[in-house]
């Protein structure tokens, strides 16, 4: 991490949201620069395979995904450097005995006390992105996405809209540009896995645990999303897209969703008592950090 | 550090070997299923365990094959579920594992330290036979009605319940590992009794290999982590058969705790596979470096910390469940980093300045370097838990843990080349070996890197096709090709098998090694010994054989500096 030079001491932005990271201001202070000096240099800075995606947090994730990078690379090349210095100028050459040298221990304190220091450096970095991601900020829409085999739910609580849709009818989650989007994730059956590419982000849909987390998309378009984690047969087929909208197209979306919700409501309840379109919000559990 | 050549205790006058050897009843087969003797239950450990990495590895090209364009139906949707779990099941429970701690640990342990035989040699028989029952048994699962289990290896509830998972291979599954769960703990108390109690006079704790103290961490591990996957089996059994809600929501149980039951195990687990292979790679790095291990302190002490903080760790795989302490399991998982850099470091010290010499046993150890060194690194971006989100259960995970296991391989081949002639007292062909390390080291590359690579694209693991992605499909046949190298390399080690069978006398020091396996005959006698050398380091068959060249106390200090050819 402390490889990257050319920092530039205002250029960090204010973003402490929850008074629980404030006990680590001062150390974010320290390792938010070469961060931000990463997020400065973007282009010059290789992907190293990864995209900034489209939400806040996927950017913040990806420059820490550029900075374990750049120190995988040293400590890498430079280790495969040894290995092969050592492969190619120690070869057996004769049948000499080398010197039997066994012990070098300031050579040994080094090497303990340099990857501790690296490590605490990734550690910190990882605090600091960690702790934005998992905060739950002040939301503007909710979103119930409920997984079941093999399929996904997308309730909107108070609008009387639900998006569900199975294997190859993949639904799709809409959501507005800009605004914080408070989802609280629930599975019907076994665990499944939410998991959006382009938001860099993935988290369980557990059995009786409310899983919630805050997404704030910042670029509008449609991403794949896929369960990850193994739920029986069609695993490979639970897929679902989000569509990014702006927040105009978003109230026109739902206002329209409402409409035929409430159209078919009354068309089947002459029928038969139908009972409430929209599910009852998950109980809240203690599961979260 | 004295330089005087002390003689060797003779237990027992040489040429007896004919009454040792015959006087202990039965031939044949009906000698192999009623022996105690360590070297035999490894022998059949090490072909049993070889035998399940063919088998795993089949399973391997299935579905490397699937994968090569994302509409196959060569399996089913159900059939590769089943192939991905039983791949998963049979590395990890029945070959790697029983490898690790049973096949060369068995034979070599209590050579290395001077020991006659295990300590329970009666309870060692047993370990292998339910190990070889529980193989037995998991395999069976694709005879029975509804096909072998299909909920991955780690079973993760309520997937793994009666309603979700209704067919007996699941109940094979979890019977199977039961059993080898036993096996291993078996095998742990008697490893730990072993290096405790039998160690020959001299050997102290500080003077044993670095393959032997690898074991007894080990075998600590075995004995903390492994009744816990027992009791989480149990629960899972009664769950499925008894009425038991213990994993299951609408009885009030909770299912996320088999995933810290199996993880608390799981995570151990992975330094259970490790740990004897790094003390097989030092063991050759150092004969063919043809120097003392470098830092043999430091080692050990690495190897203690890796197996402490290995304890703590479990919940890094746990960390999209959004229900566990992520900054504690991230930085215990980070700091595991530390000690395996030392352990990198010092490898690399035992090369530096030696004379290295590529046997095929070092090329693997090598080969072992890279690959593991790709895996590490990997490893700490998923100790990161924003990091991890972003990569959890995608291709990105797969590439990692296979990088691990495949740098474990080319240690286990390198252990298997290094010690088979004392073994089985003949040399294994060095030109197929290195024909086997290039087709192993290459192949391996070439199947993990793109794998990393597709999981940053979005790949997840454990799909079976990818319609709506048909980029992912170069990248696959890419790592598709690798899987056939990997294939082939176990082709030509078979091959060498059978083309070295009886044919070049290995002698009882053929690499001019370090430790007491070394001083003995190839193959052993009965009880191994019939004389041991005065052990005063860790390296008593070197010091032996080359008295002037103890090994240096401080790298500025050392006591001499001559460099005498040796005859």
């Amino acid at each position: 991490m402390s490889k990257v030079s050319c920092v530039e001491p205002p250029a960090l932005s204010p973003q402490g949201v929850s008074d629980r990271t404030r006990r680590w201001r001062r150390l974010r202070r320290i390792v938010t620069l070469p961060i931000a000096a990463l997020a400065l240099a973007g282009c010059t800075v290789p992907t190293f395979g990864a995209s900034p995606g489209a939400t806040t947090s996927s950017q913040s994730v990806y420059h820490l995904w550029q900075g374990f990078s750049i120190g995988a690379v040293i400590v890498g090349g430079f280790t495969l450097l040894l290995i092969f210095w050592a492969v190619i100028f120690y070869r057996r050459k004769s049948d000499n005995i080398p010197k039997q040298s066994q012990y070098h221990i300031p050579l040994e304190m080094t090497y303990t006390i340099i990857p501790v220091l690296i490590v605490l450096g990734l550690f910190a970095a990882t605090l600091v992105v960690e702790n934005k991601e998992v905060a739950l900020p002040k939301s503007d829409v909710t979103i119930n996405v409920n997984a079941f085999q093999w399929g996904w739910e997308f309730t909107y609580p108070g609008q009387n809209v639900v998006v569900t849709g199975q294997t190859t009818q993949d639904p799709e989650m809409i959501m507005p540009v800009n605004e914080n989007v408070h989802i609280n994730l629930t599975s019907s059956d076994v665990t499944h896995g939410f998991y959006v590419h382009a938001f860099n982000f993935s988290r369980y849909a557990l059995p009786g645990i409310l899983n919630q987390f805050t997404l704030r998309a910042v670029n509008t378009g449609t991403y794949n999303g896929q369960c990850t984690q193994l739920c029986g047969l069609y695993h490979s087929l639970m897929v679902f897209r989000v569509k990014v909208v702006s927040q105009s197209q978003y109230s026109a979306w739902l206002t329209g969703e409402a409409n035929v919700a409430a159209a078919k409501a009354a068309k089947t309840a002459t029928n038969q008592q139908t009972s409430s379109i929209t599910p009852t919000k998950p109980a809240k559990s203690k599961g979260g950090y | 550090m004295t330089d005087v050549l002390d003689p060797p205790m003779i237990l027992e006058p040489e040429g007896h070997d004919e009454h040792l050897e015959e006087h202990h009843g039965p031939t044949g087969i009906l000698k192999w299923i009623t022996t105690t003797d360590h070297k035999v239950i490894g022998l059949s450990y090490t072909v049993t365990a070889v035998i399940m990495m063919v088998i795993g590895g089949a399973f391997a090209e299935i579905i490397r094959a699937q994968l090569t364009t994302p509409n196959n139906t060569l399996v089913s949707l159900a059939q590769y579920n089943e192939l991905f779990t039983m791949h998963g099941s049979v590395m990890i429970y029945l070959f790697v594992g029983p490898f690790a701690f049973g096949a060369l640990a068995n034979i070599i342990v209590p050579i290395q330290i001077g020991a006659p035989d295990m300590a329970f040699p009666r309870l060692n028989a047993l370990s292998y036979w339910l190990y070889l029952t529980g193989s037995i048994t998991m395999l069976s699962g694709f005879f029975v009605a509804g096909g072998a289990a299909n909920f991955g290896w780690v079973a993760y509830a309520p997937l793994s319940n009666s309603i979700n998972t209704p067919g007996s291979g699941a109940d094979l599954w979890i019977g199977g590992l039961l059993l080898t769960g036993f096996s291993a703990i078996f095998t742990g108390v008697n490893l730990c009794a072993t290096v405790f109690y039998l160690r020959a006079p001299g050997m102290t704790m500080f003077r044993m290999p670095i393959f032997t103290w690898n074991l007894l961490v080990t075998a600590i591990l075995i004995l903390l982590a492994f009744p816990v996957l027992t009791a989480g089996l149990i629960m899972l059994y009664c769950d499925r058969h008894f009425g038991t809600h213990i994993f299951s929501v609408a009885g009030g149980g909770v299912p996320v705790l088999w995933q810290h039951i199996f993880w608390f195990w799981g995570h151990p687990e992975v330094y259970i596979l490790a740990l004897p292979f790094f003390g097989m790679v030092t063991e050759i790095i150092a004969v063919f470096s043809r120097k003392p291990v470098f830092g043999y302190k430091g080692m050990v002490f690495a190897t203690i910390t890796i197996g402490a903080l290995s304890l703590g760790v479990w919940a890094h795989h746990m960390f999209t469940t959004g229900v566990v302490l992520l900054p504690f399991f991230s930085i215990m998982s980070l700091l595991i980093a530390v000690p395996t850099g030392i352990k990198m470091f010092n490898w690399i010290g035992t090369m530096w300045r030696g004379e290295v010499w590529f046997s095929t046993a070092m090329l693997m150890a090598i080969g072992f370097l890279i690959t593991f060194l790709v895996g590490g690194l990997t490893g700490i971006y998923l100790a990161s838990p924003p990091l991890d989100f972003f990569t959890h259960d995608t291709y990105f995970v797969v590439a990692h843990f296979h990088s691990i296991v495949m740098a474990l391989v080319m240690g286990a081949m390198g252990g298997l080349y290094y010690w088979g002639p004392k073994i089985t007292g003949y040399m294994l062909n060095e030109t197929y070996g290195k024909i086997q390390f290039w087709f192993l080291f290459i192949g391996t590359q070439v199947f993990t890197l793109p794998q990393y690579l597709l999981g940053l694209r979005g790949m997840p693991r454990r799909i079976a096709i990818y319609p709506l992605h048909p980029s992912w499909e170069f990248l696959n046949q890419v790592s598709t090709v690798g899987a056939v190298l990997v294939g082939i390399s176990t082709v030509v080690f078979m091959a060498n098998i059978v083309v070295s069978w009886k044919k070049t006398p290995a002698g009882d020091n053929p690499w001019d090694g370090h430790t007491l396996e070394w001083f003995t005959t190839s193959p052993p006698p009965h009880h191994n010994f019939y004389r041991l050398p005065q052990i005063r380091s860790e390296r008593p068959t070197w010091d032996y054989n080359h008295p002037g060249h103890t090994a240096a106390e401080h790298g500025h200090s050392a006591p001499h500096r001559d460099e005498t050819p040796v005859a």
